[in-house]
This record gives structure tokens, sequence and C-alpha cells, in this order.
């Protein structure tokens, strides 16, 4: 156990530690040379397109970000903070946050428990289980752009498929403006992404489901269990790194959300709808001030950043550690 | 001990492999660099292999009819001129406007190349790229319709030849109109609030308008701007960077005075403007009395709606009482043809021979454009189209629209700040500080 744990830990003790490989001093040391030679050689082709595509668009978007610059020619005006300072006075970057920060709170609180439960239903035996199973996730599959024009239509106020169909059962109360009202704009958005995305969820726990073993639910229904002692008490815990990792997914994916809300508002009306990565594009690509578009492409940068490093050192690190065996405590 | 024997195997194979996947990749970079050289230079203004000059014709007909109206306006220029070929290079739009800020910042221009005139072009003659026309022009620009000429007009020293001109105004549906009581088409702004009144008195939606889309908002707040302050106190506005004055303010008053009366379709600030349920189809379906909208928009209403024929009627935006500017103002804009500097002396023969009354009357009547030469006016036979041509042939002053008049970031905001005044969270007096806020920035 201990050789094991040691042995994954760290990559080259059962070399040097094992006693007797050789005593020559020589043929070690150039082996060791050889194979640091050989990851170097392995991992400098991806180093390389990763500093090239990842990190030098990020220094570079930095180094813009200080600048008040139209992109023609080379950045010049330098402003330091100016931009950043700026960046908080914006009452819209301002309702971005606040406007994220709602959609991660409704997926969390909505859209991932509903996931949950189409997938502990859909675990069951039940006739035509596979159909439904393609059918939820058929959105998922479909193109942002598709699902924002599709939706557009079925959300045109009074003419739209939505108002029809709430029309024709007496329900008209509920219709209205949809996407059109400064009100209803966000709810209707979070109700296209949670159509489209649950589905994806309810795949993630579909396929965590599998991996918990029937065996435990039958001890735990010998044991007396009901359904809902067996769901509070095997099988979410045992789903807990998927659910873990689904949050995190969904968090980033809210963070970052940009062609729907493009597609079907571009942001509006009059801000109602728009995010970080709208208000982005709106000043990278519509008004060409390039140096405050940076400077919003960093604060999202590092407001992701900040939200995965903690996450993973707080929330996945049971995880990635293995959760199931508990080895921790164990040691 | 099995690991340590693995371990000892790999290195010894592996550097073989990357040596050859290093040749490889030295190869590609290689034939990388080859095919960069290739492609670096693509030589305009010069000659062809049998001797003629060769003038690259930049432009973005990519639609039919002028799509392939182009290419044979070039060969009859061809056929009258042996010595010169017009290399036509056709692009997109947007493909077309991002080639262009390129090609701006490296300093070479096409030999001709589209323009919509205003900031864009200036902003090219400031840099020194592009010929002055005046000269080669004076002799036949009292041909063209005035307004046509003036996005392209700076100093007194023309920089384009026009080849398409429109105007912005109301298009209505007259038979809503009769519905609603309404004898002849409001000329004040005051006529105009009573007419949109009366509209919505008879049951139906007076004004179309693509709220998601934002410059649709703006128009009305740009020619209640040429109303109240002229294209003069405009232009000042444009050059001082300054639109914090009184008649901005009273614009964007009257603005919201027309906003007060509900006039809009319903859910209007979602809609967009060619999309099925968009600004365009509300006014081809018959849905709302009117629109304010460019020359396009017959065409668009048939298009994204039904259309509605001989019920189309087209007015100038009404005049505002106190206001310094004519009742015959026009905002619009349109197209024209720059010459780079230090073109062939052929790239401005061809404009010549491409504006004059002869050919545009082809481009009118072949190529479905509005005519820019005085002359050629007599080829519409589309009312609408004539009425919107007499607005133009009788105009007194001239204003771009802004989103090209003005540096980008400060037609965004005037589309911004406007949608939000349409919206309810601007007042007048914030939209006009926004909008000098970013353009004192600029």
């Amino acid at each position: 156990m201990t050789t094991t744990s040691t042995h994954t830990r760290d990559e080259h003790p059962p070399l040097a530690k094992e006693p007797g490989v050789s005593p020559h001093n020589r043929r070690p040391r150039r082996r060791r040379v050889r194979e640091w030679l050989t990851a170097v050689l392995f991992t400098v082709p991806a180093l390389a397109l990763f500093g090239l595509l990842v990190l030098l668009p990020i220094m570079y978007a930095l180094y813009v970000s200080f600048f008040n610059w139209g992109g023609f020619g080379a950045p010049s005006d330098f402003t330091g903070l100016g931009n950043f300072s700026r960046l908080l006075d914006d009452p819209v970057f301002l309702g971005d946050l606040w406007r994220g920060l709602l959609l991660v709170v409704l997926s969390l609180a909505l859209q991932l428990p509903f996931a949950l439960a189409m997938a502990v239903l859909l675990n069951q035996k039940l006739r035509g289980r596979a159909f439904y199973r393609m059918l939820f996730f058929a959105p998922y599959v479909l193109s942002e752009v598709i699902t924002g024009i599709l939706f557009g239509m079925i959300f045109a106020p009074d003419d739209g498929l939505a108002d029809e169909v709430l029309g024709s059962i007496g329900l008209d109360a509920l219709g209205g403006l949809w996407f059109a009202g400064q009100d209803t704009v966000l709810p209707t958005l979070f109700l296209v992404m949670m159509w489209k995305y649950f589905g994806f969820h309810m795949m993630l726990y579909l396929a965590g489901l599998q991996g918990i073993p029937a065996e435990l639910h039958e001890a735990a229904r010998i044991d007396g269990a009901g359904p809902w002692q067996r769901f509070r008490h095997v099988t979410l815990p045992l789903l807990g790194p998927t659910i873990r990792m689904s949050v995190f997914l969904s968090v980033i994916g809210a963070i970052q959300l940009f062609d729907l809300v493009w597609v079907v508002t571009q942001g509006g009306p009059d801000h109602h709808s728009e995010t970080m990565a709208v208000t982005l594009f709106q000043f990278g690509f519509k008004r060409f001030q390039v140096g405050y578009a940076s400077a919003i492409s960093i604060a999202m940068f590092l407001i992701s950043l900040v939200f995965a490093l903690a996450y993973q050192r707080f929330v996945l690190r049971r995880d990635t550690e293995g959760a199931l065996t508990n080895m921790r405590s164990a040691r | 001990m099995r690991a340590v024997e693995r371990g000892a195997q790999t290195p010894s194979t592996i550097p073989a492999l990357n040596r050859r996947g290093f040749l490889a990749a030295t190869a590609a970079a290689g034939l990388g660099a080859t095919a960069l050289s290739a492609c670096s230079d693509s030589g305009s203004g010069s000659t062809d292999s049998s001797g003629r000059t060769v003038v690259e014709w930049w432009n973005i007909q990519t639609t039919e009819p002028s799509k392939s109206l182009w290419p044979k306006r070039a060969k009859d220029f061809e056929a009258a001129h042996p010595d010169v070929r017009i290399k036509l290079v056709t692009l997109e739009n947007d493909a077309y406007k991002a080639k262009m800020t390129a090609l701006t910042s490296s300093g070479k221009l096409p030999d001709i190349y589209h323009t919509w005139g205003g900031g864009v072009l200036q902003q090219q003659i400031d840099a020194g790229l592009v010929e002055d026309l005046t000269a080669s022009v004076k002799p036949w620009s009292g041909t063209l319709v005035p307004a046509s000429r003036a996005p392209y007009e700076f100093d007194g020293k023309t920089y384009a030849v026009p080849f398409d001109i429109g105007a912005v105004g109301f298009w209505c549906n007259k038979a809503l109109f009769k519905k609603a009581g309404i004898a002849a088409p409001p000329s004040t702004w005051a006529d105009f609030l009573d007419t949109v009144q009366k509209v919505k008195d008879a049951g139906i939606t007076p004004l179309a308008l693509a709220g998601k889309e934002k410059w649709p908002g703006m128009y009305y707040w740009a020619y209640l701007s040429m109303r109240t302050a002229g294209v003069d106190g405009m232009q000042k506005a444009i050059d001082g960077k300054d639109f914090t004055g009184d008649p901005f303010v009273a614009a964007g008053r009257h603005l919201k005075d027309l906003v007060g009366l509900d006039p809009f379709q319903k859910g209007f600030l979602g809609a967009g403007y060619s999309t099925p349920n968009g600004e365009a189809a509300t006014m081809g379906n018959g849905k709302a009395a009117m629109e304010l909208m460019g020359q396009w928009a017959p065409v668009v209403q048939a298009d994204a709606g039904k259309g509605i024929g001989d019920d189309l009627g087209f007015f100038p935006f009404p005049a505002v009482a106190g206001g310094s500017g004519a009742a015959t103002d026009v905002f619009g804009g349109g197209g024209g043809y720059a010459v780079r500097k230090g073109a062939p002396d052929a790239a401005a023969e061809f404009l010549k021979f491409f504006m004059t009354a002869e050919s545009d009357r082809i481009l009118v009547t072949k190529g479905a454009l509005m005519p820019v030469v005085k002359e050629a006016r007599s080829a519409l036979t589309d009312p609408n189209l004539k009425a919107v041509s007499d607005t133009l042939g009788k105009s007194t002053g001239f204003q771009l629209y802004l989103d090209q008049a003005l540096p980008p970031a400060v037609g965004q905001e005037v589309n911004d700040s406007v949608a939000a005044l349409i919206a309810g969270s601007k007042s007048p007096e914030q939209v006009t500080r926004s909008i000098t806020q970013v353009a004192k920035s600029q």
C-alpha cells in the first residue's frame, strides 16, 4: 500500500531508492539526463503551443488593457489602470456581474436539481428510456445560434408559438413580452438555457449513477432503507464527484455565456440581458475600444480563474485525490 | 523491477522519433515560409502580360443584379479603352470592412475602392492615402444630385464619386391611414404626434420599430436633431465633440413625447429589423401604419413580410417648430468610389465613364440603384423610390448616417443612448451627456 502510494506521487524514487540497482553512479545519472531530455522533448511542442495560443494572448490582452487603444497601429495612449477604474464605474459592467450571479444561482438552484431528478428517473427500468435519454440530450447537441433563432420565434410576443399555445388553453395572462420585456428577458433566457443544458448535466449524472454498485442499494434495502433514504444516503454521496464537476461546468458556462444572448437579444432590451462576454464584444468589435474591451476580458479571466482555483482547492480536492476510498482520513 | 526496465528502454527509442519529428516540423515550417512569401505582394497599379494597365476595382456588390452588372460595365469600359484592364475584387460587406481596416493601417489601398464617405474616408484622407479628385471631377460634377456628393466632400475638395444614394423617411400604409381617417401625411412634428394618436385611437399600431437593433431608433433622434440644430449645427457638434447643446436636448424631448404615446408594436424592444417578426415584417404584413426607414424599406418589407404593394407611401420627416433645420434637409447615405493616391489615370477615367447619365440609367434600370446623375432620374419607375429621389433632389442639406459620420465608438453610443431613452432609462439630458463623454474620449 505504502509503496504504490509513493510510486504514484513521485516518479523517480523507485530508480534512486531501490537498493542495489547499480553501484556505479554514471549510468543512472546519464539515464536521468536522458529521461529529462525525453520529458522536455515531449512537452516542448505542447508548451510552445500553449504559450503561443493561450499565455501570449492573455499577456497581450493585459498589456493592451492599460491603453486607450482603437485597434489601429501600435497602442500609445497609456492610461494605467484607467480602464479598470472605468470598469468599476460602468453600470453596464456592474449589471453584468449581477446578472451573471443571478444566472449562476438559478442554474444551481433549479437546473441541476432538475437534471438530477431526470437522471434518477431515467435510470429506472422503464419503457423507452433510451429514447427519452436521447430526447433530453438532443437540445445540447443543437447549436446555440439555431437555439437562439428558434426561441426568438417561439417567444415572439403575441404571434409566437408560446403565446398561441398559452392563449389556446386560456392562459393568456401567463404569456407576454418574453425576450422583449425588461423584467421578463432574464427569466426567459434562463428558461432557454435550462432547456438547452439540463440534458448535458443529466447525461453526466446518468454516467455517475451507472458507476454506483447495485449491491449497495441492495444492502441498504435489506437494512430497511426506503427509496428516499437510499437516494439521500447512497446515491447522493456516491454521486458527489459528478455533482461537484457539473456545478463547476455550470458556473463557468454561466460566466462565459455569449452566443445565445447575442443571437436572441444582443444584450437588450436596454442591457437587461447583457453578460460580460456581450459587453466585451460590444466594446471590442462594435465600438473598437480595444483597450477597454481587453480590461473587461482580463476581469472576466480573473473571475473565472479565481473561481476555478478556489473550487479546485476547496471543493474538487477530495475528488482528485479519490473521494471514494477516503484515503486521507485513513492515513 | 519491471518498471525499472521499462524506464530504461524508453529514453533510447524516443530521441530517434523526435529527431524525425523535428525534421518533419522543420520541413513544414519551410513550406509555410515559402507559401507566405509567395502571397506577400498583391501588385496593384501594374501592367498585365499583354501590356495593359491593370486597375483594381474593389466593390461590395455581392448580390444580384449589380453582382453581374458590375463586370459588364468593366468589360464595356475595356472595349472603349483597349490599353486598360479593370480587375474586379468583390468582397462581402463585413469582410470588406475588415480588409480595408488592415489595408488602411498598412498604407496600401486598392486603385478604386468602395467608400461610404464620412469619418472613415476622412481618416484615409488624413493619412494621405486618397487621391484628390476635385480637378478631374469638376467638369461633370454638376450633373450629379448635390446630396449624393456631400459625404465625399471635405474642405471643398472631392475625394470620391457617388454611384448610389438613399434617404431615410417615413413609409406609411395608405390603407391604414384611410381607416384612421388621415387625409394627408403630417408636415410638422406636432401634426405627426396627432397622426400617431389618431391611428392608435383607430386600434392600429402606429409605428413599427426594431428596438433590438438600436439603429432604427437612432434615426428618430438624428432626424429630430437635424430639425432642431440644423445640418450645420450637427456638423459643429460632430467637429467640436459636444452634443450637450439645447437643440440636442430638445430633440430628445420631442422623441420622449412620441414614446409617451406608446406608439410602437407590442414587444418592439426585442424586435429585429428583417427577422420574421421584426420591424419590416410588421410593416410588410400590414400590422403597423408607419416606419422610419431608408430607401431599401419596400424590398425588405416584401422579403420579411408579404409586402403591401400599392398601399405603401412615402413622406419626408416632418419639420419641427422653432428648429433651425429645414424640412428639406435629408438624412441618408449611399455608396461611392474613391481612388488611391498614385493610382493610374485610367482609374479616374473609369469613374467618369461609370457615372455618365447613360451609364447611371443602366445602373438604375438594371441594377436597382437610386439615381445619382440628375438626368438619370427619369429612369426611375417605382413611385415610392421616385418620391425618395425627389426628396433628395430637392434637399437643402444632407447629413450622412451618424454611424458613418462619427467614429465607431461614438456612433454606437448614440445608438445605445437613444435606445435607453426609448426604453425609458435615460433622460434627454443624459443622452447628450453620454454621447459627448464618449466623443471627447476619442
